[in-house]
C-alpha cells in the first residue's frame, strides 16, 4: 500500500490505564503479559502495540469482545483518549502533537462518530442534533440547515426534524446518529458498536443502509463490533482484537479461511458462511444468447457443456438449465455482490438466478452450486 | 460530680486568640467589609421597598400568574391565591413581603454564587473531597454559631441576617449543581466533544441543560432552607415575619407567634409549589425513553 493510499496509521500504540504507567511500559517491553503487570504495577493494559494502517476510501472493521479494547482504541483516533506511547497519523499528520486549537479543528472537520446508545442531545430536535456538527464548525445556520435537511433525507427521516429523540425508536434515534456524523461532510467516520444496541431486523437494515450511504460517498469507516458476522457483512478488512493485542489484520475471506491463531480460528468457527460468502464465489459462466440465436439445436449443443444457457431479450433475461427441456423459462437476477444467504428465497423458487455484475449478466447460481460453495468454505474453514 | 473530664489542654489562651484575631479583623476591617457589601443592602432594600410599594392585587396577581406558567393547574393557582389573601387579612402583609424580600435575596445570591461554585466542584474531583466535608459542617453547624461573627462584623441588621442566610441556604445548590452534572450521560458529553466542543460549548450546550432538573431542586431546596433561616434571622434585625414570631416569644403572645407561623407556612407552600413544578416541567422536556 503507498503512502497516499493510507488514511490513518496507528504506529506503536500503548495505552496504559493507572498510575504507574512508565513502569508498565517497562515490563511489558520486557515481554510481561497482561495479568503479570497487572500484578506488578497495579497498572491495566489497554491496548498494547497496536500497529496497523487503515486505507482511504475502505471500512475498517475492529472487532473483539468486550474487554479487548476495541473501544478504547476507537477513541484513539480522535483523542477522546490519548495513548500511553506511541503515534497516530491521520493524512500523514500525528494527531499527537495538535495542539487544543489544532485539535479543536480537527475534530469538527475530520472526523465524525457515531455512538453505541446514539448519544443525542435529549432537549433538542432531531434537526438540531443533526446540525451540531456544521454549527460547531462555524457554518451559517442556514447553510447548515440545508446540509442537514439533506442527510436526514438521505437516512430517510425526512418529515421528522422537529421531533424529538425520545419519540423516535431506536433505530431511526441511530439514524440521527448517521446523519450528524454524515453532516460534517469530514473524510473519516467512526462508528462504536453503531449498530449493537438494535433489533436484529433493524440491525440488518441499518447495515445496508451504510452500504449503500458508503457506495456513494466512499468514507474511511472505522467500525467496531462484537459481531462477526456485521464484520464480515461490512467490512473491507477486518482487525481482531483480544486482551489489548492485534491477533490479525486480514480481509474476511483471510480471516475465515487463514486463521492467524486459535484464538480467531475458534472465533470464526461459528460463523454463519451464507452471510459471508457471495454469489460472485459461487457463480458459473455461462453462454449468453440473443433471442434471435436461441434454437433448440443450439440449445442442446450448449448444454452438453455448460449447467445452463442465458437467453437476453431486451430487458428481459431468461435461463435454461440442463435436464429441463422446452424453451428458456424468465429468471430473476441478484448482484454478484449479494449474500449467499440472501439469494435463498430466490433459490427456492426458481432453477436458477442470473448472476450480474455492473449491469452484465456474469453467470448462473443454481442450488446446486450455492452448497457446494457453501460446503467448500465449510470444510476450508 | 464524680469525675470531670481531665483539662488536658487550656483552651483560653485559644479562645483569646480566636477572639481577639476576630476583633482585630472587626476594628480594622469591618468598614471595608461593609462598604463591599453595600450592594447587597442596596438590594434587599429595593426589594423590600418595591414589594411593599406594590399594591397587594398586582402582588397576588404576579404570583397568580407564576404558579399558573409553572404547575398548569388551575388547583394550585387558586390555592396560592386563597393563601396569599388570607396572609393579607391576617394583617400580616408587608410583614410577609420583608420575608420574601429577605428569602428571593437570600436565594438570588445563593444561585448566583452557588451555580458556579457546583460547576468547579463538578470538573474537579481534588475540589470536590475540599467541598463536601466542608458543605457537610455548613449543614450541621447550628446556625446561631455563625450569626455571632456576623453580627459582630456589622453590627445587629439586615446585612448580617442576609448573610447568614445565604451561608445556611446555600449548600443544596452546590451539591445538586454538581451532582446534576456529574450524573449527565457520559456518552452525550462525549459525543458533543467528539464533534469538537470547547469545554465551555460542552458546559452551556449540554451539561447545563441537561443538569438543569436536578440543579432546579437544588435551587428549590435553597429557597425553602432561606425561608425557614428567616424567622432566625429576625433575631438579629431581619424584620418580617421571623420578628412577629420572636415578639410571640418574648411577649407570650401565642396568638402572634401561631399566625405568623402560619404565614410563613403558606409562603413556603406557594413558592415550594412553583420552584417544584418548573423542575418538574425541565424533567419532562428531558426524558430520554431508552
Amino acid at each position: 500500500m503507498t503512502a497516499s493510499e493510507v488514511k490513518i496509521q496507528v504506529d506503536k500504540v500503548y495505552k496504559i490505564f493507572g498510575p504507574r504507567a512508565d513502569g508498565a511500559l517497562i515490563a511489558l517491553s520486557e515481554g510481561a503479559g497482561k495479568a503479570e503487570v497487572l500484578q506488578k504495577t497495579g497498572c491495566v493494559v489497554g491496548l498494547n502495540n497496536i500497529d496497523f494502517s487503515i486505507r482511504n476510501g475502505e471500512t475498517f472493521v475492529i472487532m473483539g469482545l468486550s474487554g479487548s479494547g476495541k473501544s478504547t482504541l476507537i477513541r484513539h483516533f480522535n483523542r477522546l483518549i490519548e495513548p500511553t506511547a506511541g503515534r497516530i497519523l491521520v493524512d500523514g499528520r500525528n494527531i499527537m502533537e495538535m495542539d487544543a486549537k489544532a485539535l479543536l479543528a480537527f475534530r469538527r472537520n475530520g472526523m465524525s462518530m457515531v455512538f453505541q446508545r446514539f448519544g443525542l442531545l435529549p432537549h433538542q430536535t432531531v434537526l438540531e442534533n443533526t446540525i451540531c456538527g456544521p454549527i460547531l464548525q462555524g457554518v451559517n445556520r442556514r447553510e447548515a440547515v440545508e446540509r442537514g435537511m439533506e442527510q436526514l433525507e438521505l437516512v430517510g427521516l425526512k418529515g421528522f426534524e422537529n421531533r424529538f429523540p425520545r419519540q423516535l425508536s431506536g433505530g431511526m434515534q441511530q439514524r440521527v446518529g448517521l446523519a450528524r456524523a454524515l453532516a460534517t461532510q469530514a473524510d473519516v467516520l467512526l462508528m462504536d458498536e453503531a449498530f449493537s444496541a438494535l433489533d436484529p431486523l433493524i440491525k440488518s437494515d441499518m447495515q445496508e443502509q451504510l452500504k449503500d450511504i458508503q457506495a456513494r460517498l466512499k468514507k474511511t469507516i472505522v467500525f467496531i463490533t462484537h459481531d462477526l458476522d456485521e464484520a464480515l457483512h461490512l467490512g473491507d478488512r477486518i482487525a481482531i482484537l483480544k486482551d489489548g493485542e492485534l491477533r490479525q489484520v486480514g480481509t474476511g475471506e483471510e480471516i475465515l479461511f487463514r486463521p492467524a491463531d486459535d484464538y480467531v480460528e475458534r472465533f470464526v468457527r461459528k460463523v454463519d458462511l451464507s452471510r459471508a460468502l457471495y454469489a460472485h464465489e459461487a457463480v458459473t459462466k455461462v453462454p449468453v444468447l440473443s433471442r434471435a440465436e436461441a434454437t433448440p439445436e443450439r440449445f442442446a449443443v450448449l448444454l452438453r457443456d455448460h449447467p445452463g444457457v442465458v437467453v437476453v431479450d431486451g430487458e428481459a433475461s431468461h435461463v435454461l438449465t440442463r435436464g429441463r427441456g422446452g424453451d428458456a423459462v424468465p429468471a430473476a437476477s441478484i448482484d454478484a455482490g449479494s449474500a449467499i444467504g440472501q439469494c435463498f428465497p430466490l433459490l427456492a423458487a426458481h432453477d436458477a438466478l442470473i448472476v450480474t455484475q455492473g449491469g452484465a449478466v456474469a453467470g448462473i447460481l443454481t442450488r446446486e452450486m450455492a452448497f457446494k460453495a457453501l460446503a467448500r468454505s465449510a470444510r476450508a474453514a | 460530680m464524680a469525675d470531670n473530664f481531665p483539662e488536658l489542654v487550656d483552651t483560653r489562651g485559644l479562645r483569646f486568640a480566636i477572639d481577639d484575631g476576630f476583633s482585630w479583623i472587626v476594628a480594622n476591617y469591618g468598614d471595608t467589609f461593609e462598604r463591599l457589601l453595600m450592594p447587597l443592602l442596596k438590594l434587599l432594600s429595593g426589594m423590600e421597598t418595591f414589594l411593599q410599594w406594590l399594591p397587594w392585587y398586582v402582588t397576588i396577581a404576579v404570583i397568580a400568574a407564576l404558579t399558573w406558567s409553572a404547575a398548569r393547574s388551575v388547583k394550585a393557582t387558586a390555592g396560592a391565591v386563597v393563601m396569599l389573601l388570607l396572609i393579607g387579612s391576617l394583617g400580616l402583609w408587608n410583614d410577609a413581603m420583608a420575608t420574601v424580600a429577605l428569602m428571593l435575596a437570600a436565594t438570588v445570591v445563593a444561585v448566583v454564587i452557588g451555580i458556579p461554585l457546583g460547576i468547579l466542584m463538578a470538573r474537579s474531583d481534588g475540589l470536590r473531597a475540599l467541598a463536601l466535608p466542608l458543605l457537610d459542617i455548613m449543614q450541621t453547624l447550628p446556625i446561631f454559631v455563625y450569626l455571632i461573627p456576623f453580627v459582630m462584623l456589622f453590627g445587629p441588621g439586615k446585612i448580617p441576617a442576609i448573610l447568614a442566610t445565604v451561608f445556611f441556604a446555600i449548600p443544596p445548590v452546590i451539591r445538586l449543581t454538581d451532582l446534576g452534572i456529574r450524573q449527565v450521560d457520559g456518552e452525550v458529553v462525549e459525543a458533543i466533544v467528539a464533534f469538537g466542543a470547547t469545554p465551555g460549548q460542552k458546559l452551556v450546550k449540554v451539561q447545563i441543560p441537561l443538569a438543569l432538573p436536578t440543579i432546579m431542586a437544588g435551587i428549590n431546596q435553597t429557597t425553602m432552607m432561606a425561608l425557614s433561616m428567616v424567622v432566625i434571622a429576625s433575631m438579629i434585625g431581619a424584620g418580617g415575619l421571623g420578628y412577629q414570631v420572636l415578639q410571640g416569644i418574648q411577649r407570650l403572645e401565642v396568638s402572634r407567634g401561631l399566625l405568623s407561623g402560619i404565614a410563613i407556612v403558606f409562603l413556603a407552600v406557594i413558592f415550594d409549589r412553583i420552584a417544584q413544578s418548573y423542575g418538574r416541567r425541565a424533567q419532562k422536556h428531558l426524558a430520554t425513553g431508552e
